[in-house]
């Protein structure tokens, strides 16, 4: 047995026989262990009544047996592959066999009778026992030859697996489970189809009458309104800075890069700042013009504008990669044939650009139907799937099962649109670049086309340039709107720091989620990374029954809305025996999931540049599989490695829409934070604290870039531009 | 303290993906200190045969010895073996010294100590004075000689080339394949190199196996392979042979008499009785005469005819068949269209066993 599988005997040997099992207080530490409630495994197996756990000793004992005799290496790996298994197994099962309330299922109940025997989650020793168990099976399996002996690259798997399944999978199981339960926990499909089908979703009303529709023809209608309007304004802006003389290009550029450090519901607030009631703009109409002020931007059209700012730029990204590469001498060629500029564009330019802008429109659709701040802001009494649910879990009926069904109405329509483009785009869409250097020069817009494009983007550029004024001037004035004295009080009151009697102490209202915040932010972004980039080495450098499963669960959770990932982990996580809802765990892990396909993508495509054979230079050289990865695939991995972290930091520090169903007292977020100041009509702190934030995430990218530093490559070097790598995670 | 040299031995392996069998059930076994080529058309599988040595590939079935050891389910890390590649994998964030300083660092060595041993192995390939440039600044050449060091430096037991001399100029082809046979002999390495060339199979291996569709079609010394080819495949392979047809008239001992259409030679029997044969007629045994013969011969026509400096080379239309014929003397050229005498020489023509085809 090599000395990383004793490493991990003695780690489960600890796990399960000194370390607390269960979750549970530590404070009177005496009468509770070793056989009470905070009892290790083995205590309570012994003299707490929890014989259920005895049984995981003996996958222990099994697994032991390699270091006791001396036995040939297929023999001492067989013995690993048995304890390893048969006590994860063991492991798994009676976690989720028993739970709070004796058994969980109701066979196991009328077998041995109800209640059955109870135990609260898993803890510490339980959850380091499970790992050290897991690692034992894969050094077994590479011994036995798996993956080319490599134990590494076994328990890379292993571990990867493991993980998805429980973080990716296990929770979208669970919201189906409980959309086909009723009330009583029973099984039925007739209610499922009923709730499913549902007036409150389908319904027409407001085709025939006054009364309103379902909340998925909404959703619908406004994401189909926003894909439109993203492509063609992003259309516009794409074709400006490719095609023509335009001189502020590198404003258009700032364009791309802000809405990706600007927390999604931050557009909406500063909506809300120009045209409430008490708006800058409504003010200003009302008193030149007398125009009343009215709440018309609550609802539909103050959510449709609030998503077009937010992800025109994303359209943007996307197009003006199609738009770059059409080949100039496909137009150069009808040229010569006579045709005229505004026909070479309509009958060449136009049907080439085709795949790109069904991409583009498929990404402004699947945003719209993900994205929960805006409409949360903004929405009034407009509905929209991802903030139904939302008050279906924490409104006054607090119904989780119409709450499943809700999100699996919203995750079939993400997944539907996610499959057209895999389906039907993913073919088509480098057709047009040509992979030959051509030399052709593109070819100016015709005069029309131009005009059109500017009359439409040079007014929404001058807009969003206001929006985010508003946001950096609401900060610093009094009231916008009403009073423009001045000030620094909302900084004050939410980053106030006092000098007391025990020195400095915190004592603006911001500061307790605004740490917290950094605090899982820091944690999730080097996580993600990590398991990212790991899986991305795995998927690109290994091959291993499986590999598209494996895949398929990492781009799930991608294309899984926030909200339904808040749902299906409230779900998942609120029982035995991962009982984590209320921790900075569940956070960071949420963040980490939702976050890593992006991490897969970037290291995926810089992995593919590097070859193959440099791994298998170093293997040879006597290199392990980790001490190549160390040595040699990370340094030449920086790009990638840079591009995650940014892109996990930034989420992380953004993200609303699943950590609102996560956060608790004593872990809430900055963005929860701000919507909920939102919400109370506090706006001046709300925009000051956006502020704040995005200067922080400004600090961290150049921070994380400064730390991993440039990729030495003797000549060569390659930049990661983030922005692309968002877009590419997206697509 | 270096370390003496270690045998191969493959027995009945296979590798296997998914349902494409790479390797089929192959033994053979390479001495310590000797070379060993192995040689065939693009896609045999010799360069999944050299994974196999290195643990780059596990084996489907059979067993691996390294130096009497059992190996088969070790990783690459584990073994004892170095490998030149292709492309050379120089990792390109180093520079040419920790190139050939990354194998003791990675065994834990000291860093002067692995310095040390690099420095040694650069100046055996002649690179003293580049250990600090980056590899992207080195020539292709000296790139290459970058990546047998860094091969080199551990002193493994087996060095294995997969096709060192591809990315090389036809100039330097010559002198890396000396230099490569030179080190070799010098450190009495055990080394397995694979090319699809067989020329230059030929001039630096101890012993080929010419591998075709994953089997081992034979193996043997250049010269065996040359003179005794077991099979059409290999007769066809290593250096250009005609096919003809012929008839063994008589036995004699250990070599027969054999006519091939109005020619009759002696030639080694190998096992052939009384019948037919197919015989593998080397360029040069074809013999060709402006006059009449003072020879048994056949007569022909010139069909192509391309002088090369050195020698001659013909496409000779004979009842035989087309044969291609090289011609060393230094006589005026044959036209097309000539019509020749053609005769055999008995060297370089052997019988070839019909058992496999
Ligand atoms: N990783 C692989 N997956 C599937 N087939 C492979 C793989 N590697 C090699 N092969 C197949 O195995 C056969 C032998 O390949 P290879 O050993 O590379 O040939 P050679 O080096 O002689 O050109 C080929 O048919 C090739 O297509
Ligand atoms: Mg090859």
């Amino acid at each position: 047995m090599t000395p990383s599988g004793r490493a991990w005997l003695l780690l489960g040997l600890i796990g399960y026989a000194i370390l607390p099992w269960h979750l549970a207080d530590l404070a009177p530490l005496a009468n509770r262990y070793p056989a009470g409630e905070a009892g290790s495994g083995l205590g309570r197996a012994l003299f707490g009544g929890a014989w259920w756990l005895l049984p995981i000793a003996a996958g222990l004992a099994v697994a032991t047996v390699p270091v006791v005799a001396r036995l040939d290496r297929d023999k001492a790996a067989a013995w690993l592959v048995a304890g390893g298994g048969f006590g994860l197994a063991l492991l798994v099962v009676q976690g989720f066999v028993i739970g709070h309330n004796g058994w969980t299922t109701a066979w196991l109940a009328a077998w041995f009778g109800a209640p059955g025997p109870r135990q609260g989650g898993l803890g510490f020793g339980a959850a380091l026992t499970a790992l050290a168990l897991l690692m034992l099976l894969c050094q077994g399996l590479a011994d036995r030859g798996w993956c080319r002996g490599d134990a590494f690259v076994v328990s890379a798997i292993g571990l990867v697996v493991a993980l998805i399944g429980l973080f990716v999978f296990f929770p979208v199981l669970r919201i189906l489970v409980s959309a086909f339960q009723d009330n009583a926990g029973q099984f039925s499909f007739s209610e499922f189809a009923a709730k499913v089908l549902d007036r409150s979703i389908w319904g027409l009303d407001c085709l025939t009458s006054s009364l309103r529709c379902g909340v998925a023809w909404n959703t619908l209608f406004l994401a189909v309104l926003v894909g439109v309007g993203t492509t063609a304004l992003g259309l516009a802006f794409a074709l400006i800075a490719t095609r023509t003389g335009f001189r502020y290009k590198g404003a258009l550029r700032v364009l791309t890069v802000l809405p990706i450090i600007t927390p999604p519901f931050v557009i909406g607030l500063a909506l809300i700042l120009l045209f409430g009631r008490s708006g800058a703009l409504s003010a200003l109409l009302y008193e030149w013009f007398d125009i009343p002020r009215s709440r018309w931007i609550y609802g539909l059209p103050g959510v449709l504008i609030a998503q077009l700012l937010a992800f025109t730029p994303i359209a943007f990204l996307v197009l003006i990669g199609v738009v770059q590469g059409i080949s100039p001498s496909l137009e150069e060629a009808s040229q010569t044939l006579r045709a005229s500029r505004w026909t070479t564009f309509r009958t060449v330019s136009l049907p080439l650009m085709r795949p790109g802008l069904a991409n583009a429109f498929l990404l402004g659709f699947v945003e719209s139907m993900a994205d929960f701040g805006n409409p949360l802001v903004l929405g009034g009494n407009f509905e929209v799937l991802s903030t139904k649910i939302f008050f279906a879990v924490v409104g006054a009926a607090h119904d989780q099962g119409r709450a499943a069904v809700l999100s699996l109405v919203l995750l079939g329509f993400t997944l539907a649109a996610f499959w057209v483009q895999y389906a039907w785009l993913g073919k088509r869409v480098y057709t047009t670049v040509t992979g030959k250097g051509d030399s052709g020069l593109l070819l100016p817009l015709p005069r029309r086309v131009a005009w059109l494009c500017y009359a439409t983007a040079i007014p929404w550029a001058v807009f969003t340039f206001v929006v985010y004024a508003v946001i950096l001037v609401g900060g610093f004035v009094r009231s916008m709107g009403r009073d423009y004295t001045p000030t620094l009080e909302h900084f004050l009151t939410g980053f106030r720091i006092e000098a007391g009697r025990h020195g400095l102490f915190l004592s603006g209202s911001a500061w307790d989620s605004f740490i917290a915040t950094l605090k899982v932010a820091a944690m999730a972004a080097p996580l993600t990374a990590v398991i990212g980039l790991l899986t991305a080495y795995l998927m690109s450098r290994q091959s291993f029954a499986g590999r598209r499963a494996f895949e398929f669960g990492t781009m799930l959770s991608f294309a899984i809305p926030g909200t339904v990932v808040g749902v299906s982990y409230i779900l998942a996580f609120n029982v035995p025996p991962v009982e984590i809802t209320g921790t900075a765990f569940i956070l960071v892990m949420c963040f980490v999931f939702r976050n890593m396909p992006v991490a897969v993508r970037s290291g995926i495509a810089t992995l593919s540049q590097i070859d193959k054979s440099l791994d298998e230079a170093s293997l040879t050289l006597g290199a392990r599989s980790f001490a190549t990865v160390r040595r040699v695939i990370l340094p030449l991995l920086r790009p990638a490695v840079v591009a995650s972290l940014v892109y996990s930091f930034v989420r992380a520090m953004t993200a609303v829409s699943a950590v609102i169903f996560l956060v608790s007292a004593e872990y809430n977020m900055a963005t929860t934070y701000i919507v909920g100041r939102v919400e109370a009509g506090e706006f001046g702190l709300a925009i000051a604290y956006s502020c704040v934030l995005i200067v922080v995430m400004l600090i961290a990218i150049l921070m994380i870039q400064l730390l991993v530093g440039e990729r030495r490559l003797g000549r060569r070097t390659a930049p990661a531009p983030v922005g692309n790598v968002a877009v590419q995670a997206a697509g | 303290m270096t370390k003496s040299p270690a045998s191969v031995e493959f027995r009945s392996v296979t590798k296997r993906y998914g349902s494409v069998t790479a390797v089929d059930d192959i033994s053979f076994t390479i001495e310590p200190g000797s070379l060993v080529t192995l040689l065939g058309p693009s896609g045999c599988g010799k360069t999944t045969t050299l994974r196999l040595i290195a643990g780059l590939e596990m084996a489907s079935s059979g067993r691996i010895l390294i130096g009497g050891k059992d190996v088969t389910r070790l990783s690459a890390a584990e073994r004892d073996v170095s490998m030149v590649f292709q492309s050379y994998a120089l990792f390109p964030h180093l520079s040419v010294l920790e190139n050939v300083a990354y194998g003791p660092t990675v065994q834990g060595l000291p860093k002067h100590r692995a310095r040390e041993m690099a420095l040694e192995k650069l100046a055996l390939v002649g690179l003293q004075g580049l250990e600090r440039r980056s590899p992207s600044e080195l020539s292709g050449g000296q790139q290459q000689r970058v990546a047998v060091a860094r091969a080199l430096v551990l002193e493994p037991q087996v060095l294995l080339f997969d096709e060192p001399l591809s990315n090389l100029d036809a100039k330097l082809r010559r002198r890396v394949r000396d230099d490569i046979r030179e080190l070799q002999k010098r450190l009495n390495l055990t080394v397995a190199y694979v090319t699809h060339d067989q020329e230059e199979a030929l001039a630096v291996s101890d012993r080929i196996i010419v591998m075709s569709d994953g089997r081992i079609a034979q193996s043997g010394t250049p010269r065996q392979l040359y003179e005794e080819p077991a099979n059409l495949f290999v007769a066809d392979f290593i250096g250009d042979a005609n096919l003809v047809d012929g008839v063994v008239v008589e036995e004699r001992g250990e070599r027969a008499l054999v006519r091939i259409d109005g020619i009759t030679i002696e030639v080694p029997r190998r096992g052939a009785g009384l019948g037919p044969v197919r015989l593998a007629v080397r360029p040069t045994a074809v013999l060709l005469q402006r006059t009449g013969p003072g020879r048994q011969a056949v007569e022909g026509r010139i069909a192509k005819a391309a002088y090369l400096g050195k020698h001659a080379e013909y496409l000779v239309a004979s009842p035989m068949g087309e044969l291609f014929a090289i011609d060393r003397a230094d006589g005026p050229l044959l036209e097309e269209g000539a019509p020749v005498w053609i005769s055999l020489a008995d060297r370089e023509v052997a019988i070839v066993p019909s058992a496999e085809g």
